[in-house]
């Protein structure tokens, strides 16, 4: 059982508590209506499914029930990563340097040496 | 004497405590602390089993874990019957009763040992290639007889009736194995302070110190040093002992599946579990688990009496049983000379030691010699002669010529020792291969554990010992401890060796006798050679082929001989041909322990809603939905169900009926933007939905089809009050709560579920105003004032409700909305005031009729996921001026927009008395050949007795262009004609809404 770390209680909780809602920062159209089929094809289904790092949406669901994005190897399957809905998503380059580092917790935002954006959209704290 | 080959003096057992028991029904006497297959040899037992496939005498190979022969069924009552349980772990214990398998009619006489004589038949693949023809007959003939046959134990056939405990477990660190190494890295780890778990699998610990008579700690017995220390760490709080449990899986981030083996050994287990399952969340994991000794591979190497050395030290030093009265040996390596020294010096003859090495030396070696025992070197066992027991063995020297047969009762082997890295393996660590020693030892890590002791090829109790001790500190400081180690820890004397050797001997191959690789599987050396050659040149596919290590024993004495006879074969070095995955469990894990308390009533919650007492006081039948109790229909004496809802669905639509409708999903979506939350999560217009009235909303999910309903009453500017089905609840919030939180964040709105605050009456029928109306308190109950598909707040009995003026019947209704601990008081005063009435209680049953009959959806019954609102007659729910609203733009996909669509509409069967079954496949032309072009299908299928006649409703291609036409729905029984109609079968008009 993965351990994962919300990044809203900012704790690590058992996978029980969570739950995946597929691959994140794919953006909703403002006018999804006047989208072309190709363009409502890509958003709706084509999806990357890489073998190794995977941007990714939780909800934790038996906890706090804010769905927040992680970065998860698929090999590994190891989180690199979690952070907040509507942060930016990390550059991959920087996950790559940090993979075999971040080997038993998830690292958040601050290990990383990242900057946590200033509060905005989606962030109600 | 407990058993005539039990030794005076020899052994750690105390011999005053006995304890009966019987095997296949025979009794015999034991001691505490034995195990059964102790037991057994001290009465001079050793045949316990027969093998899996050729049904061979077998006796106990091992005395441990590993065991792969002497499976026995072990039984307390009618019910706590298990099978293919280890000899060699199964504790005696006062009234043990233990029964032999794969045997009949005995374990001496077993007709089933003709598979033996016929084994040329039986090679590897043999199934495989036999029973291909015909198809039918595998089913029906092969497999069941072939199971019958070549088989374990018998499960039980009774439910468990034991119960198994769990826990979840953090610790900084956790130490597999409770041998030398193991009890010093975890003194070392509790020293610093830290949380530690030690487990091991043994009712005592010590590991091998339990045999190694050579070894000593401080200058004392290192046995008596294992026991004084973890007496030291019991006393410590921050340190968790686990004897008699296994860590049978090492999952993800260093989380650790242990068993704790509670009452199995015990005579009168009372109150306690069978069993406690631990989940152990570890930062550090210190993986202490030991070696396995190999057996030797050569002709007619499992007669009962043949087993490893180490096995029979163990009985010898811990249980003080002699294996035998004449022992001959056959090794590889030094460690089998510990064995016969121990024999000899307690009186036992060593016919024979049998050295396949051409020049032995060492201290053990001269010691041997000293004591008088004839160490042939040089030289192999070829073959052993005997039936239900071992009576002479063959040797002869490595390059051929004379051979010789020595008379013995036993045969001790050693092939070296093979490092127990499964849960290194199973962490996912990846496994190098020492040339020098020809083992795979714990290479690169990939979690936070580390390795020590003889897991990780530190073969001497010195070295061990200290590194365990430095890796149990790191560990400990790596997790946070900062208290002072002062454990140190001087070995004086040790045992130690290396070597051996993995696959055949010499004589291995050409000869006709069975020289067994894996004992359980009954796999040969020759079976593995002709799997090469029969093309399997990957191992995992040679150990499918021929079963090698996919026994109950995993392959822990065979999978390196099995690897490095096909690596020969092969003819490439053994880490070019690779090892098998390890996979958990260890050892087999009982499904009470993994199952554990999720049974009966704890598998699922049962939900029940604040009226189901009083429907169960009147007799409802209810039926599962989901979670939920629902009343199914109210049965008055003498009813069947079919009466009872013919009579509740009149009543309905005479007077007057109660529902629970509790179940219904709610959620209050609240906020200045709540309105505009609605826009973008129903197809429907809302801005404009005045407070106080009500809608029936449809929500789609982004592809375009229908994913929830329900009728939404809008309470104030700022609050709605949403309802879903019963089965959408739970998602239908997680849908919500994702767009808000992230594609609508910057909506201000709050969603709460509220499904379980409020109960729900629905009061339907042309009385049902009557009926409510004399318990209202504040809401004008008029026509004009309350209008259909209206809501007002108010008070019922002087409790607080939301009053829904709306109908899932057709029929005038209302749905009293009242905090749930009110619920069964006011549909009780609701019941009184029907009373008067003449009304019923229903239930869903007739529920679905009365709805049906007016052609009302439910979705997940007439839509099914693929269904969009224009398919379901539902286009006018769409706000068509509307920008956006999610599925917007799914709907507009070619595919659904297409001519020829399934719509929903009406059947009615050209035999008024015919019910269609639900699901019933639809054709134009039932005179096609087979297969028939299906064109819909039944969705919902109900007797109306209002009507006067069955009514469906169906989704069928290009259906509403269909309507008058006939079609035919051909079942089993005959072809059934019916005539596609609208939805509505009753009141037409609507004019009853209002009645």
């Amino acid at each position: 059982m993965l351990l994962i770390r919300c990044p809203y209680c900012e704790e690590d909780r058992p996978e029980l508590e969570f739950r995946n809602a597929g691959e994140a920062h794919i953006a909703r159209s403002a006018n999804i209506a006047g989208e072309s089929d190709e363009a409502f094809e890509t958003f709706f289904f084509i999806r990357s499914n890489p073998k190794g790092l995977h941007y990714e949406r939780w909800r934790h669901v038996h906890g706090c029930a804010r769905f927040f994005n992680a970065v998860r190897d698929t090999v590994s399957d190891k989180f690199l990563m979690t952070y907040k809905a509507g942060e930016a998503k990390p550059d991959a380059e920087t996950l790559k340097t940090l993979g075999a580092s971040a080997a038993w917790t998830n690292l958040s935002t601050e290990h990383l040496g990242g900057r946590r954006p200033a509060r905005g959209k989606g962030d109600t704290e | 004497m407990s058993g005539p080959f039990r030794i005076s003096g020899a052994g750690r057992l105390d011999p005053e405590r006995k304890a009966k028991f019987t095997f296949d029904q025979k009794p015999f006497t034991g001691i505490e602390g034995d195990t059964l297959a102790s037991a057994l040899l001290a009465n001079g037992v050793h045949l316990m089993g027969r093998s899996f496939k050729y049904h061979r005498p077998r006796g106990v190979l091992s005395a441990g874990a590993e065991e792969p022969n002497a499976l026995v069924t072990v039984a307390r009552d009618d019910a706590r019957k298990t099978p293919n349980v280890r000899a060699t772990v199964q504790e005696v214990y006062e009234g043990l009763d233990a029964t032999s398998q794969n045997r009949w009619p005995s374990l001496a006489f077993d007709v089933g040992q003709v598979n033996d004589m016929a084994s040329p038949m039986f090679s590897a693949g043999f199934y495989y290639k036999t029973f291909m023809w015909p198809k039918a007959a595998w089913k029906h003939l092969y497999e069941p007889n072939i199971r019958a046959a070549a088989g374990l134990g018998v499960a039980p056939d009774k439910p468990d009736p034991d119960h198994y405990s769990s826990r979840f477990s953090h610790c900084e660190v956790l130490v597999i194995g409770g041998g030398a190494a193991g009890i010093a890295a975890a003194l070392a780890a509790a020293q610093t302070g830290v949380r530690v778990v030690l487990c091991d699998e043994q009712p005592t610990f010590g590991g091998s110190l339990r045999f190694e008579m050579g070894a000593e700690i401080s200058g004392e017995d290192a046995y008596f040093w294992a026991q004084e220390t973890v007496e030291k760490l019991r006393a410590m709080d921050n340190v968790t002992l686990l004897n008699r449990t296994t860590a049978f899986g090492y999952y993800a981030q260093n989380f650790v599946g242990l068993v704790e083996r509670v009452t199995d050994h015990m005579a009168a287990p009372g109150d306690l579990p069978r069993e406690r399952l631990w989940q152990v969340r570890a930062r550090r994991v210190v993986l202490a688990t030991g070696a396995i000794e190999r057996h030797m591979v050569f002709g007619d190497n499992d007669r009962p009496g043949v087993m490893l050395a180490s096995a029979a030290r163990t009985y010898l030093n811990y249980y003080g049983v002699a294996v035998g009265r004449n022992v001959g040996v056959f090794t590889s390596n030094d460690s089998a000379y510990a064995a016969a020294i121990d024999l000899k010096k307690v009186g036992v003859n060593i016919a024979a030691l049998v050295d396949l090495r051409d020049n032995p030396s060492g201290p053990l070696v001269e010691q041997a010699r000293a004591l008088g025992i004839e160490v042939n070197h040089g030289r192999a066992v070829v073959s052993t002669a005997g039936r239900l027991r071992i009576s002479s063995m063959t040797i002869q020297a490595k390059s051929g010529g004379g051979e010789r047969m020595i008379p013995v009762d036993a045969l001790l082997m050693s092939g070296g020792w093979t490092p127990s890295v499964h849960l290194f393996s199973q962490s996912r660590g990846k496994l190098s291969f020492d040339a020098a020693t020809h083992r795979f030892l714990p290479g690169a890590t990939a979690q936070a554990c580390v390795s020590v002791g003889a897991c990780a090829g530190s073969d001497d109790l010195g070295t061990a010992v200290a590194e365990a001790l430095k890796a149990g500190e790191k560990a400990a400081r790596d997790a946070g401890g900062k208290g002072e180690v002062s454990a140190r820890i001087r070995v004086s004397a040790s045992e130690g060796w290396s070597g051996g050797m993995l696959g055949t001997g010499p004589a291995g191959e050409g000869s006709t006798r069975k020289a067994f690789v894996d004992f359980q599987n009954d796999v040969t050396a020759k079976d593995i050679r002709l799997a090469v050659r029969e093309g399997m040149h990957s191992i995992e596919h040679v150990k499918r082929f021929t079963t090698n290590g996919m026994a109950t024993d995993q392959g822990k004495t065979s999978n390196m001989h099995g690897l490095a006879i096909a690596a020969e074969a092969l003819g490439k070095p053994i880490p070019e041909v690779g090892l098998t995955t390890f996979r958990p469990p260890y050892t087999p894990v009982t499904f009470g322990a993994i199952v554990n308390h999720a049974r009966h009533a704890l598998f699922d919650p049962t939900r029940r809603t604040p009226i189901h007492p009083w429907a169960e006081a009147q007799g409802a039948v209810f039926e599962d939905v989901g979670q939920w109790k629902r009343a199914w229909y109210y049965p008055k004496a003498g009813e069947d169900m079919h009466a009872a809802v013919n009579r509740e669905c009149v009543t309905v639509r005479k007077s007057a009926g109660l529902f629970d409708a509790s179940t219904l999903g709610k959620i209050e979506v609240v906020g200045p933007d709540a309105a505009k939350f609605m826009e973008l999560l129903y197809t429907n217009p809302w801005e404009k939905l005045e407070p106080g009235r009500c809608r029936y909303g449809i929500m789609l999910r982004e592809d375009g089809f229908i994913y929830d309903d329900g009728v939404v009453g809008r309470l104030a500017p700022d609050r709605f009050h949403v309802t879903t089905t019963t089965g959408g609840a739970a998602r239908v919030m997680n849908h919500m709560e994702d767009y808000l939180q992230t594609e609508f964040p910057q909506l201000n709105v709050w969603l709460t579920s509220i499904s379980e605050q409020w109960a729900v009456i629905a009061v339907q029928g042309p009385k049902s105003r009557d009926i409510i109306a004399p318990l209202v308190e504040g809401i004008d109950m008029s026509d004009a004032a309350l209008p259909h598909m209206s809501v007002r707040e108010g008070k019922i009995c002087g409790v607080p409700t939301r009053l829904f003026r709306m109908s899932f019947t057709g029929d005038r209704g209302f749905e009293v909305n009242v905090p749930s601990d009110y619920g069964q008081a006011v549909w009780e005063a609701l019941w009184a005031e029907g009373q008067k009435h003449g009304a019923c209680a229903y239930g869903t049953e007739s529920m679905h009729v009365l709805r049906a009959e007016k052609g009302y959806i439910i979705v997940g019954q007439d839509t099914d996921g693929t269904v969009t609102p224009d398919d379901a007659g539902l286009d006018w729910a769409v706000g068509k001026k509307k920008a956006d609203f999610v599925g917007i733009r799914g709907m507009k996909r070619p595919d659904l927009v297409d001519k020829g669509r399934r719509q929903l509409v009406g059947l009615r069967t050209k035999d008024p008395k015919v019910v269609l079954e639900e699901g019933a496949q639809i054709v134009a032309d039932p005179k096609q050949p087979i297969p028939m072009k299906m064109i819909g299908h039944v969705t919902s299928s109900y007797w109306s007795e209002n009507c006067g006649r069955s009514i469906a409703l169906a989704l069928v291609a290009g259906g509403r262009d269909r309507i008058g036409q006939t079609l035919y729905v051909p079942m089993p029984s005959g072809t059934i004609e019916v005539e596609v109609t609208g939805m509505v079968f009753f009141d037409e008009t609507g004019g009853r809404l209002n009645g």
